[in-house]
């Protein structure tokens, strides 16, 4: 038929466009990546830092949020501190888990401004993997960070926040299999 | 299209009024340089759009009422003019490049929020805002406080119907204040109209605005973006003080935390009564659960669970306080234990089992929700 | 549009036709699917008006009247949904069935099975959506944007029947899209080479481009909410690494486009109407046909503008606001050219006529509110107030359904060979022309002075305007009826009228008879 050739380049771009739309989850994730654009630093254990740059201080503050229903309570031991770019730092962090039963925590790191977020390196993190509560058990993380000497001379401040998730439902939790220690003391 | 022509000149005329005061039916200028910056280049784009609009028009209707037919107008045969063509190009786009000028400024002026002299994280839940004022230990919840009955016609409306809380989120004027948004479940967005600040608040990342405000007041905002079913019905109130009556009320507010404290541990020892508990309880139900579980207690059928008969409610006490407490993951039922008081859940819990014909008759103390929260320590220990 | 009863005559020859409902669900001939279309779209206009009147008599004092939040937010999200996938798109795709073919003196579109299949999957396509409210828990009360974890987490058990139902739609309007695309590119009558192409042809060759880029985009933003839902992905979830605005950014991908290919076509009919009318020739065929690909191409650049209150680099608003203002360029040509046609014709004003005037002037008031929200830093209070509200039904019902108005009296007197009842259609422009103002224009007003949208209940100082705007609203709503009246007695009689409507008119589609016959064009025409 005369019109088969353009029918399926026509029907092959629809699923390709379908395909192209899926292929936008990991580009979105490189383009946030270049530009910052939704402040998700990222989620590898960073390379140690190469010098210090003894020019400028950069306040690198901390926030904690727990979804409505994690009942876990998450508190940095300092609100704030001051650092030099490329000065590696340790932040302690005090969790809880407040209820009654073994729960599963994820933290999501997030950066304010966005941009700042490709310039936080972390070393270690418990936001690096899921952490497994006993009921009622208390830990405690440390994070290891320092930010990069490349930080743009603009940022003079920025926000490390995580938001804290419950997820037990989804993730199968064996308390004595879970890496409840990996990345944290 | 006389019509057409009378809609286009009220509108020129209906805004330019708005240019003179602060009105109903314009933007507010609001009370921050961006908030004016941005009324100005409001205004000015508006201004722009009405002269080309009006010189479009013009050109129209002359020829709608001059090349008639019925006038004896004849067709004439012209068409395609490279030159008219690039100048109607071209001039808009000079238009444009002016207008984005002051545009870009302003942007770059509003998304400066470095240096602050204060920092508020402002949190969105289904359907309220959470304040902490960061590095002072202050935070509280500020939930609509106008009346179901006003909803429901049964109570003349207030002068601030649905725009007021219970407890306004307080800042100082003449200082930076920046606000770190997120949420606790769905998006929101914090908008202030007389700030001109407006941002999502997305669960799992932080998002910066600030502002600073140069006069004193109550200034009033609404959730922007489509959060649930009472999306309409979390408003926000900002108190903008004197600095020294901020840091005043910072303090009091800091007193007050401990004091709440205290009067909790207080509790412990005493016995309320049914009537007192039923009270707490009646006020804190319709404030916080009767949004989503109904004032009738009847819920919405697939959506939110009734009280009404419910098994849980009227069933073991132990899961009842758990999941008031704790929530339950992966659904709109938040963790209460971290918003309300020993007190108050002990009262909505005993309202629960004891109202719309459930009729346990138990009555619940502090103390023994107090028992349950130690309880779940105690086990690791 | 019942001319297909009466043209059951001309084909008897052929083949013999199924009677009844039969032929119409059998039926592979262009203009029955056209008429079915533009049935099915009237239909859902309808549907989809009736939930806005729910909407406006609950908005219409302050105070919990008639409907509980819950259900308000359904008839948002599905009044919605039914306009933009129920009643501007398939009116626009009948309009495509009936009159492409006939203005390129083609036969048939060119896939007639297909053409078959895209029509009649719809229905099932709206009675999934429609009885979801039905069901326990409700229909869709997310918005019609559906943005997670909204549309996730947080929304009900029947949130798989909303994705079915776009999945479906989904599926229709590729397809629609597919066949015009090959219909124009391969039965062009000999003679009818690229550059005389009516323009109503080529901006639906543009905007079925537009469709096949994003449909499946769309496709794909609801499969993912689907899976995360109920097959525990995480790509809008932050707990398992995902990202809610990565959602608003596909949707609006998807959503950018999905605005113009419901005014391109628009543009065609105007650009089809106004020489007419005019006496005249269209002043710049070329500068029309590459200011709607510009549009086209630039409408794939500024999808962020729907999103700037999520938080995002300086550098990403400002290239998105550019972006988004450079789309005055094409728009205002397209504005000129239409009123350099006008200028030294000879003007006269039937009833498409008034239509496509009423078009261009509010079309372009909903374009200078476009403009208004391309600036940034005011975007930030426009955003999701009823100042929006206001700007998109300007451009989505002065703008679209008017020129679908326009285009359907212009040629109902082709498809059914009489004359419609031109006193009645009058009253429908005017009541429609003065009410669809009392209806919109306020909400300019209330959305700066600060009411945000999708709320089912309000602040004492909106009141005043809210009262207004529902009563424009209930009349704009009763008007409409009025056009149902039109068609149904133009379908049944009338008088009757010649092949060339308007004297004015040109293009093959004047050439055949009117009511125009079952099958034309068998032979090619030659065109000159």
């Amino acid at each position: 038929m005369e019109h088969d050739a353009l029918l399926k380049k026509l029907l092959l771009s629809a699923v390709a466009m379908f395909a192209f739309a899926f292929a936008l989850v990991p580009l979105y994730d490189v383009f946030c990546d270049v530009t910052g654009l939704n402040g998700k630093p990222s989620m590898e254990v960073a390379e140690q830092s190469q010098k210090v740059l003894n020019s400028r201080m950069v306040d690198v503050s901390f926030t904690t949020h727990a979804q409505q229903s994690a009942p876990f309570a998450v508190k940095s031991q300092q609100y704030m501190v001051q650092v030099k770019p490329g000065e590696m730092t340790e932040v302690t962090f005090f969790a809880q888990n407040l209820s009654g039963s073994a729960r599963v925590m994820q933290a999501v790191p997030s950066v304010s401004p966005g941009k700042a977020a490709k310039y936080l390196h972390k070393m270690a993190c418990f936001c690096f993997d899921k952490q497994a509560f006993a009921p009622s058990e208390q830990l405690e993380f440390k994070l290891l960070f320092y930010v990069d000497t490349e930080l743009p001379a603009d940022v003079k401040e920025l926000t490390l926040s995580y938001t804290v998730f419950d997820i037990s439902d989804s993730v199968q939790a064996n308390i004595n299999a879970a890496t409840v220690n990996s990345g944290a003391s | 299209m006389k019509a057409c022509h009378a809609v286009v000149s009220l509108f020129a005329l209906l805004m330019s009024f708005g240019a003179t005061s602060n009105s109903d039916y314009n933007m507010r200028k609001g009370v921050t340089d961006i908030s004016q910056n941005v009324y100005q280049l409001h205004m000015t784009i508006f201004l722009i759009c009405c002269v080309i609009g009006v010189i479009v028009f013009a050109v129209m209707f002359w020829a709608l009422i001059h090349h008639r037919k019925s006038k004896g107008a004849i067709a004439a045969q012209f068409h395609e003019s490279t030159k008219v063509e690039i100048l109607w190009t071209a001039i808009p786009f000079i238009i444009l490049v002016v207008m984005a000028i002051p545009a870009t400024k302003t942007l770059i002026a509003m998304e400066d929020a470095s240096k602050a002299d204060l920092t508020i994280k402002v949190t969105g839940s289904q359907w309220k805002w959470h304040y902490e004022y960061m590095g002072h230990d202050v935070d509280f919840y500020s939930v609509l406080s106008t009346p179901r009955e006003q909803m429901n016609d049964l109570e003349e409306k207030g002068e601030h119907y649905l725009l007021e809380v219970d407890k306004a989120l307080v800042i100082p004027t003449g200082k930076k204040v920046r606000f770190l948004m997120t949420s606790d479940d769905v998006i929101h967005s914090w908008w202030v109209p007389d700030f001109a600040v407006k941002k999502d608040a997305n669960p799992g990342f932080i998002n910066e605005a600030w502002t600073n405000v140069n006069e004193a007041g109550i200034y009033r905002g609404q959730c922007a973006e489509l959060c649930g079913k009472d999306h309409g019905f979390m408003p926000i109130v900002v108190d903008a003080r004197a600095p020294e009556e901020f840091e005043l009320w910072l303090a009091e507010a800091q007193i007050e935390k401990q004091q709440q404290a205290e009067a909790s541990a207080a509790l412990l020892d005493k016995t309320l009564s049914k009537e007192e508990l039923m009270a707490v309880g009646e006020q804190v139900y319709m404030g916080y659960c009767a949004a989503c579980h109904q004032p009738t207690g009847l819920g919405l059928p697939g959506v939110f669970p009734a009280m009404k008969g419910s098994a849980l409610v009227q069933g073991d006490l132990k899961p009842h306080i758990d999941i008031l407490l704790n929530g339950r993951p992966g659904t709109a039922m938040q963790a209460f234990g971290k918003q309300l008081s020993i007190k108050q859940i002990a009262g909505v819990i005993t309202y629960k089992r004891n109202s719309w014909g459930n009729d346990t008759g138990e009555v619940i103390q502090p103390s023994q929700i107090q028992a349950e929260i130690d309880a779940t320590k105690e086990k690791e220990q | 549009m019942s001319t297909l009863v009466d043209s059951q005559d001309h084909n008897h020859d052929q083949h013999h036709t199924p009677k009844g409902f039969k032929r119409w669900l059998y039926t592979t001939n262009h203009k029955d699917i056209g008429s079915l279309y533009l049935i099915f779209s009237l239909t859902m206009f309808i549907v989809g008006g009736a939930m806005a009147m729910v909407i406006r008599a609950e908005l219409f004092q302050p105070g919990l009247q008639l409907v509980d939040p819950h259900f308000f937010n359904q008839m948002t999200t599905v009044h919605g949904l039914i306009m933009v996938f129920g009643a501007v798109m398939p009116a626009f795709t009948g309009l495509a069935n009936w009159m492409i073919p006939m203005m390129i003196g083609a036969p048939d579109m060119a896939l007639p099975r297909m053409n078959n299949w895209s029509f009649w999957i719809l229905p099932f396509a709206f009675s999934i959506l429609l009885m979801s409210l039905f069901m326990e828990g409700g229909g869709p009360a997310f918005g019609w944007t559906f943005y997670a974890p909204l549309s996730t987490t947080y929304s009900n058990d029947n949130t798989a029947l909303f994705v079915f139902a776009v999945h479906i739609m989904g599926i229709s309007s590729i397809m629609g899209a597919i066949n015009v695309i090959v219909t124009i590119v391969n039965l062009r009558a000999p003679g009818m080479t690229w550059m005389k192409l009516p323009l109503f042809v080529w901006t639906w060759l543009i905007t079925a481009f537009l469709l096949i880029a994003v449909m499946p985009v769309l496709a794909g933003a609801v499969t993912m909410v689907l899976t995360d839902k109920y097959f525990g992905t995480s790509f809008f979830d932050a707990a398992g690494g995902g990202d809610p605005v990565m959602f608003q950014h596909i949707f609006w991908f998807f959503g950018h486009p999905e605005v113009y290919i419901m005014i391109l076509p628009a543009f065609g009919i105007i650009s089809t109407i106004v020489p007419t009318f005019s006496r005249k020739k269209l002043f710049g065929y070329a500068s029309m046909v590459y200011a709607t690909s510009s549009i086209a191409l630039l409408s794939f650049v500024v999808w962020a503008h729907h999103m700037f209150t999520t938080g995002m680099p300086l550098a990403g608003e400002l290239f998105f606001m550019y972006a988004t203002m450079l789309i005055s360029v094409p728009t205002g040509v397209k504005v000129f050219n239409w009123v350099a046609t006008m200028w030294r014709g000879s003007i006269t004003f039937e009833i498409p006529m008034l239509f496509s005037i009423a078009f261009i002037v509010l079309f372009t008031l909903g374009g200078f509110s476009g403009l208004m929200l391309a600036i940034t830093p005011a975007d930030f209070q426009y955003h999701d107030t009823y100042f929006v509200v206001a700007h998109f039904h300007y451009v989505l019902v002065t703008g679209a359904v008017f020129s679908i108005m326009a285009g359907a009296y212009y040629w109902l007197p082709k498809w059914t060979g009489h004359m419609f009842n031109i006193t009645l259609a009058k009253w429908h422009f005017w009541l429609s022309l003065v009410s669809v103002n009392i209806l919109f224009f306020p909400m300019h007003f209330v959305g700066l002075a600060g009411m945000p949208r999708r709320i089912p209940d309000y602040a004492l100082q909106f009141a005043d305007f809210n009262a207004i705007i529902s009563i424009g609203g209930f009349a704009f709503g009763l008007s409409q009826l009025l056009f149902v009246v039109v068609v149904y007695k133009c379908a049944r009689g009338g008088e009757s009228v010649p092949d060339k409507v308007w004297e004015g008119a040109e293009g093959l589609e004047w050439e055949v008879a009117s009511p125009a016959p079952y099958h034309t064009f068998s032979t090619p025409p030659e065109v000159k």
